[in-house]
């Protein structure tokens, strides 16, 4: 199997309170891959991790083998929608062309080739003629599909998507699942955090089942089962969240000072 | 009036202004309006120090006991939000508190010695524009110039952080580096015009521009310009009349001036505005009316089955409305051909007639699809569709009637009124 994404015994913690114990798991590249579970299950603060937007306590994520900064430019992240105020000052294309901002053209100008990526990027999501609209005017739906096509501007190997479902209406939802589809046909990879057990089946073609703890990752027929979905949404255990509560309120270190993980240098 | 020292204050005050407008626009974009007031707070002590330690008319010696300060504040902010479980706005008050606190302990002791007087360091608690010296006004351009040159260069990064910071950080740019570089220009912003406006009214200066400017336009680099231009014109403003009127400050009549350009943008500004959402509601108002007076002559016609009219006391009686309100409907309604005045009362014309059987159509049609759709019960869904018959727009009819598959009759078995083509 080609790796995508490797995620070695991670652990995360937000307010020094453990959300991710020990996760290890490898994706594959090419599928359309759905991280699963329940509320304040972990999934974002796993989409984050990899994005290096939250470090982990221990442990560490690699993408095609290689550490994220190494990779960065083939690699694109889609957050929630309702994490930006979208009553900012822009417009659609504006939003769009930030998916062609780089560390190495920050203070150079936006070029032609930009806006003819941006703009192929507004087609696939069927929103050209809403290219010059104000983002305040966008319906949950379109907002949604505006955030797409930013990453699509991106042109990036592997898509970590936030959520991209929830709260869009039905033709969205066929119109985003229609271009997942075209994208893992191209070879990319998709990977998107998603809550809703009813159609996860459908959508993904492998899914990782999180509760703070890994319940199980492979190929959906083998993890879509009774058992382990009953795992994954049967509460947390207790254990983990009465060891999690001691850690925070003692602010306990999660490793030892010295502790060496057994990462290879990058 | 054309005096050297009143084109020397005008010059420094719009050049302030403008730079810091621009400066400011980003902080009231991300909600972080009150930052730029702690900052303004947090410089004082540094001043102080300044002076103490260097020499104190050296606007140079200034800027770097401001910019140290303002830097110690900015990260004792983000460093008390990370670390503890203090919300932004305490952690904002914090420290805005303790180092304004230690300014003004500084400059009583400044004060004692005697040395204080003679340099004014008040001026830097209300501004003072008129002390405003030759090399004040070089040092300030430089600033203006230094200001507006960052926004610039860095417009991709602060428009991204401000908008989506994870997706800035996702992408590799230099976060910490952006931060940086805008709270530098924060700091310079702020040291530039304590010296005109003072500490406490500087907020004004960096997030009242923007406040005005956002209601008139939603594009961020005309923001910007309108911004600068609100500024300019507050210090333009501002300047004139402390130079007109006897022993006028002129930091607070530019704040003042700001203040009337933001206050009255929220009342003008088109869309959002005050005065724009009063004339919406009257004219919601409006169209209720009239299209419920010709869904009562409908009604009328329907049940007499044959055109019929209607006398005012007689539609007064039937809708529970005021007499003067309905006169000036049918005023109206006559004036657009929609009824015609009988002898007998008003009755429809040809155009008013389909007017009110849309009226009737819609609200049969939404009584429909609220018990279809939405499992109501027949008697609770008249009140809801009195209200969408005035706002279902014929897209949205042509979705309902699709939906519910060009039904005949409402959940009354009153037919629904097509337009026969």
């Amino acid at each position: 199997m080609e790796k995508s994404i490797e995620v070695h015994n991670l652990t995360v913690s937000y307010h020094s309170k453990p959300v991710l114990w020990d996760v290890d798991f490898e994706l594959p590249k090419g599928k359309i891959i759905g991280i699963v579970g329940p509320n304040g299950s972990g999934k974002t603060t796993m989409l984050k991790t990899v994005m290096g937007l939250m470090k982990p306590d221990s442990g560490y994520t690699e993408i095609f083998g290689q550490p994220l900064d190494k990779v960065r430019e083939r690699v694109s992240y889609v957050p929630q929608r309702e994490s930006v105020d979208w009553d900012f000052p822009a417009d659609v294309m504006d939003v769009v062309l930030m998916g062609r901002y780089r560390k190495n053209n920050l203070f150079k100008r936006i070029t032609k080739e930009d806006r003819r990526i941006a703009t192929e990027a507004l087609e696939k999501v069927n929103l050209l003629e809403f290219a010059d609209r104000q983002i305040s005017q966008l319906s949950g739906g379109q907002q949604q599909r505006v955030f797409i096509a930013r990453s699509l501007a991106q042109q990036a190997d592997i898509y970590l998507m936030d959520e991209p479902f929830v709260g869009v209406d039905a033709a969205t939802e066929d119109a985003i699942l229609k271009l997942l589809r075209d994208m893992k046909n191209e070879g990319k990879t998709v990977v998107i955090v998603h809550h809703d057990l009813q159609t996860a089946n459908e959508y993904f073609d492998w899914i990782v089942l999180l509760n703070t703890r890994l319940v199980a990752a492979g190929p959906k027929e083998q993890v879509f089962t009774k058992e382990l979905l009953q795992e994954a949404y049967g509460g947390r255990l207790t254990v983990l969240s009465k060891l999690g509560d001691l850690i925070s309120d003692t602010e306990f270190p999660l490793r030892e000072p010295d502790f060496k993980e057994d990462q290879p240098q990058g | 009036m054309f005096d050297p020292v009143f084109i020397k204050v005008l010059l420094g005050t719009l050049l302030l202004a403008s730079s810091s407008a621009v400066v400011g626009a980003f902080s009231f974009l991300k909600g972080e309006s009150l930052v730029g007031d702690a900052i303004a707070h947090a410089l004082l002590p540094g001043v102080v120090l300044a002076f103490i330690l260097g020499d104190g008319r050296h606007p140079g010696y200034l800027i770097i006991g401001a910019l140290i300060a303002g830097l110690i504040a900015h990260y004792g902010i983000a460093f008390i939000e990370q670390r503890t479980k203090l919300k932004s706005d305490t952690a904002v008050s914090l420290v805005l508190s303790t180092f304004f606190g230690f300014g003004i302990l500084l400059m009583s002791y400044v004060q004692r010695t005697g040395q204080g007087q003679q340099a004014g360091l008040e001026r830097f608690l209300l501004g003072k524009a008129a002390a405003i010296t030759m090399v004040d006004l070089y040092v300030f351009t430089g600033l203006a110039l230094l200001l507006l040159l960052g926004a610039a260069l860095f417009y991709k990064g602060f428009q991204l952080m401000t908008f989506n910071e994870d997706f800035a950080a996702a992408i590799g740019l230099p976060t910490g580096t952006i931060r940086f570089a805008f709270t530098v220009l924060t700091v310079l912003a702020v040291t530039v015009g304590i010296q005109t406006v003072g500490v406490v009214l500087m907020a004004a200066l960096l997030i009242t521009p923007s406040a005005a400017a956002r209601s008139w336009t939603s594009s961020l680099p005309r923001m910007l310009l309108l911004a600068a231009l609100f500024a300019s014109a507050a210090a333009l403003g501002g300047t004139f009349i402390s130079a007109a009127l006897p022993k006028m400050p002129t930091g607070p009549w530019i704040v003042l001036v700001l203040g009337f350009f933001g206050f009255s943008s929220l009342i003008l500004a088109p869309e959002k505005g005050w005065l724009a959402r009063r004339r919406r509601a009257t004219s919601n108002r409006n169209k209720t009316q009239r299209e419920n007076l010709l869904k009562l002559l409908y009604g009328a016609e329907e049940r007499a089955g044959e055109p019929v009219a209607m006398t005012a006391e007689a539609m007064v009686d039937a809708r529970e409305q005021h007499y003067e309100g309905l006169t000036k409907t049918l005023r109206n309604l006559k004036k657009e051909f929609l009824v015609v005045e009988r002898p007998d009362g008003f009755a429809l014309t040809d155009l008013g007639r389909i007017e009110g059987r849309r009226v009737v159509r819609l609200h049969r049609l939404w009584e429909l699809y609220l018990t279809e759709r939405l499992g109501m019960a027949a008697d609770h869904i008249h009140p809801q569709a009195e209200t969408m018959e005035h706002v279902i727009t014929p897209e949205i009819e042509a979705l309902i009637v699709k939906e519910l598959g060009n039904p005949e009759v409402d959940p009354h078995q009153s037919p629904i009124p097509y337009e026969e083509d």
